[in-house]
This record gives C-alpha cells, sequence and structure tokens, in this order.
C-alpha cells in the first residue's frame, strides 16, 4: 500500500476515460447493428428472387455448366476467410481463423493444396505476421460492404475456378468460403460453407400441391440464361456472407465492448475503495499525529507547573 | 383481362428500387426490346445495361438497369440487377461527364460498356422528362 492517495486518483480518473470510450464504442456498435441487419434484410429479396430463377432454370433444363459440375479430382482448394478490419471485437477475428485452420487442414489431409483469399486487415494482419502466402486480400469494408465490393471478389474467385489447370493465372477446383454467421445478438457461428462448385440450389422447395412452376420460356436461351445468372448467384451468395460477417462483427464487439465497460466499472469501484482507505489512513495518521502533540504539551505544561 | 394487372418488383442487389402495380413493362433484353403485358407466358431473359419503363396507372416510373435480367411469371414481374437507378436518382451532368470520360476510353469491351451505361442512363433522364411534361 505504498501508493499515494494522488496515485490511485490518478488512475481512477484514467480507467473512467477508458469507461467512456469503451461504453460509447458500444453505443455505435449496437446502433449500426440494427443498420448492418437492415442492409441483410435489404439484399433478401435480390437473393430470393434469384434463387427462385436459377431454380427455375435448373429445374427446366439440364444443362450442364461449369459453375456446376464437379472436376474430377480435385487438387487445389481456395479458401476465402472473411474477417474484421477492426479489433476490439473479441474472439470474433480469431474464431474465424481457428475455423479456416480448421477447413485447411481437413482439405490437407484429402491430399489438396489450400490457397487463402482474405477479406479484412485482422486475416491479412495474421497471415502476414506468420509469413504465409495469401492469393489475394481485399480491406476497407468489413462493417458495410458494398455490392461492389462482392462482385469484385466473386469475379476474382470465378476466374480462378474456371482457369484452366497449367494456364496464366491461379486455378483452383474448389472455392471454400469462412464467415460467421448471425444467428442472434448472442450468438455468432463461424460457419465454412463450399461455394464453388455449386451444389443442388438452396431453398429449392418442392411446389406446394396444385400448384405448378411455370413453364418458362428462356431467352435467347437457357444455357445463356444460366450463364448470366450463375455468376450473379455466386456473387450474392458472397455478399449474404460479407453482410452476415459484417452483424456478427458489430454484435461481437457491443459485446466486447460491454464487458470491456462492466470491467472498468468493477476496476473503479476497487481502485476508489483502495483509495478511500488511504484517504482514511491518512486522516488517522494526521489525527494521531495532533492527539500525540496535544498530549506531549499538555505533559510539558503539566511538568513546568 | 382488361383489368387485369403486372406485379411489378425492381430489385437492386442491396435494396428494392421499385415495387407496385403495373399495367406495362418495357425492358431491353441481350436479343432486343419486350414489352410485358398481364397474361404474358413465363419468361426468364437477361437485361442488357438500357433503360427499363414501367407503366403505371399514375405514370411511368423510367429506371435504369446494369446487365440483370428479367423473370415474369403469373403476371408477377422481377427486375433483378446488380445496380438499378431511378430516373430521379440519376444525375444528369454526371452521367454526360461519365459518357466523355468513356469516349475518350481506347476501344474495347470496357469502353462500349461505359458508354451504354452513361447513354442509358442520359435516354432514363431524358424519358422521365418527357413524360412529365
Amino acid at each position: 500500500m505504498a501508493v499515494s492517495l494522488r496515485e490511485y486518483r490518478a488512475r481512477i480518473k484514467s480507467t473512467e476515460s477508458m469507461k467512456k470510450i469503451t461504453r460509447a464504442m458500444e453505443l455505435i456498435a449496437a446502433s449500426r447493428i440494427i443498420k448492418a441487419q437492415q442492409r441483410a434484410q435489404a439484399a433478401a429479396p435480390y437473393a430470393r428472387e434469384l434463387t427462385r430463377a436459377v431454380s427455375a432454370v435448373a429445374t427446366f433444363s439440364n444443362v450442364d455448366h461449369p459453375l456446376t459440375t464437379e472436376p474430377e479430382n480435385p487438387r487445389r482448394a481456395a479458401i476465402l476467410v472473411v474477417t474484421s478490419d477492426r479489433g476490439l471485437a473479441g474472439a470474433y477475428s480469431s474464431s474465424v481463423l481457428k475455423e479456416s485452420e480448421r477447413l485447411a487442414e481437413k482439405l490437407r489431409d484429402e491430399g489438396k493444396q489450400v490457397l487463402t483469399y482474405i477479406a479484412g486487415r485482422k486475416g491479412e494482419a495474421y497471415f502476414r505476421f506468420r509469413n504465409r502466402p495469401v492469393v489475394q486480400a481485399w480491406t476497407g469494408f468489413s462493417d458495410q460492404p458494398s455490392y461492389d465490393v462482392a462482385a469484385e471478389i466473386g469475379e476474382t474467385l470465378i476466374a480462378a475456378f474456371l482457369a484452366e489447370e497449367g494456364g496464366e493465372g491461379v486455378d483452383v477446383d474448389e472455392v471454400h468460403v469462412v464467415y460467421t454467421r448471425f444467428v442472434s445478438m448472442l450468438t455468432q457461428e463461424p460457419t465454412a460453407v463450399r461455394l464453388l462448385p455449386l451444389e443442388v440450389v438452396e431453398g429449392t422447395e418442392p411446389p406446394a400441391e396444385g400448384e405448378l412452376l411455370p413453364l418458362y420460356e428462356f431467352e435467347p436461351s437457357a444455357e445463356a440464361v444460366l450463364d448470366g445468372l450463375l455468376p450473379q448467384y455466386v456473387q450474392s451468395r458472397i455478399f449474404f456472407c460479407l453482410l452476415q460477417a459484417a452483424a456478427s462483427e458489430l454484435a461481437a464487439r457491443q459485446k466486447a465492448m460491454k464487458s470491456a465497460t462492466d470491467n472498468a466499472d468493477e476496476l473503479i469501484k476497487k481502485y476508489r475503495r483502495i483509495a478511500n482507505q488511504a484517504r482514511q489512513a491518512g486522516i488517522t495518521q494526521e489525527i494521531s499525529e495532533i492527539v500525540g502533540g496535544v498530549n506531549a504539551l499538555a505533559d510539558a505544561t503539566a511538568a513546568s507547573d | 383481362m382488361s383489368d387485369a394487372v403486372l406485379e411489378i418488383a425492381l430489385v437492386a442487389a442491396d435494396r428494392i428500387v421499385w415495387s407496385g402495380q403495373a399495367t406495362m413493362v418495357i425492358a431491353r433484353t441481350v436479343e432486343g426490346d419486350v414489352g410485358v403485358l398481364p397474361g404474358h407466358a413465363p419468361l426468364l431473359s437477361l437485361l442488357t445495361d438500357a433503360v427499363v419503363e414501367i407503366n403505371t396507372a399514375e405514370g411511368v416510373v423510367v429506371a435504369t438497369v446494369d446487365g440483370g435480367f428479367l423473370s415474369v411469371a403469373q403476371d408477377r414481374v422481377s427486375i433483378l440487377s446488380e445496380r438499378v437507378l431511378l430516373a430521379e436518382e440519376i444525375a444528369l451532368d454526371e452521367s454526360e461527364t461519365a459518357l466523355a470520360e468513356a469516349e475518350a476510353l481506347p476501344a474495347g469491351d470496357e469502353r462500349e460498356q461505359r458508354i451504354r451505361q452513361a447513354e442509358a442512363r442520359i435516354r432514363a433522364v431524358e424519358k422521365a422528362r418527357a413524360a412529365t411534361r
């Protein structure tokens, strides 16, 4: 207890200002989550209509498209890891990275070579620090991704997937995405999905009884329509992943900042107690000094009388 | 079928741009202009960068799309594109500078596409003006 009262006061002050900062960040994250959720909702109709259209084409034509056919013996797999740009979000980025490590391990066990693509500065830093190769990284949008970014990522991945073996540029046989699924404000799950080759279209519910799927006419042809649709479908899936990741990041940040604020509160309480004790000790000492002095004076006058 | 109407959804990647009832839709597919009236056969078609016109009871809604596609089924029309702009949202002078910039580019697919997009925007604004006059 050698620290003086003044120093305790300084500590309390700095903890208080830290608390103000974390509290502000918590509130900002909370307000942004609502926006992120609205964006995710606003993007839903596009994904829904696109899925309907893709399943319509898939049902009415048995066209083989390069994006849906499985390569015979896949040897190279690409992983897109969606992380955040900034920290202070608890275990958000590290749990996504852990999940991606697990997936990479699994793919390596299957005898595939793994190529990594990164979204978000945290993931980039993680790989660069470990001196691991990254094919391409996109940064600067993690808390509010735009469709253009998703389109760019999509184009790159599709190009890599369609590239001929031994040709120019990167060629891969599979594309996986690791992102954090937004389950609720409290739970976010790191999830790995295979993006390419496209599997059976999600959300294709069998038509209800008595309702027939309309017999579409395709213009110019089913193949051409599929050609136009599938890349957009892939991009919209990536956009969906980015939006989910953004919402998860903000939720994780809000949670982390809330506990930081709570911890600051506890720390302040603890310091206050110690500071009060130190103050009390000081007062007690002063009183005992005064009393001692008075006693000594009284003794001295008594002796001289 | 005279009182039949189309349910339109004009959807961009990140929002619903316009939705409502209409009597006719005109869009440009890769094969040429197509007009959709109530009772149209189910159709799935790719669009080019061009103007989409939606005729409603209240007037004409003009928008531009950058690619995308059109699907018609049971009087429901969905127009999907990565980017959709309503004529009101287009800044005419910006589009004109974009057109000038695009024309300065070296010849190629990119130049063509950017010219097409800028021209579609300018045309959309002009059409919307003509319609309100």
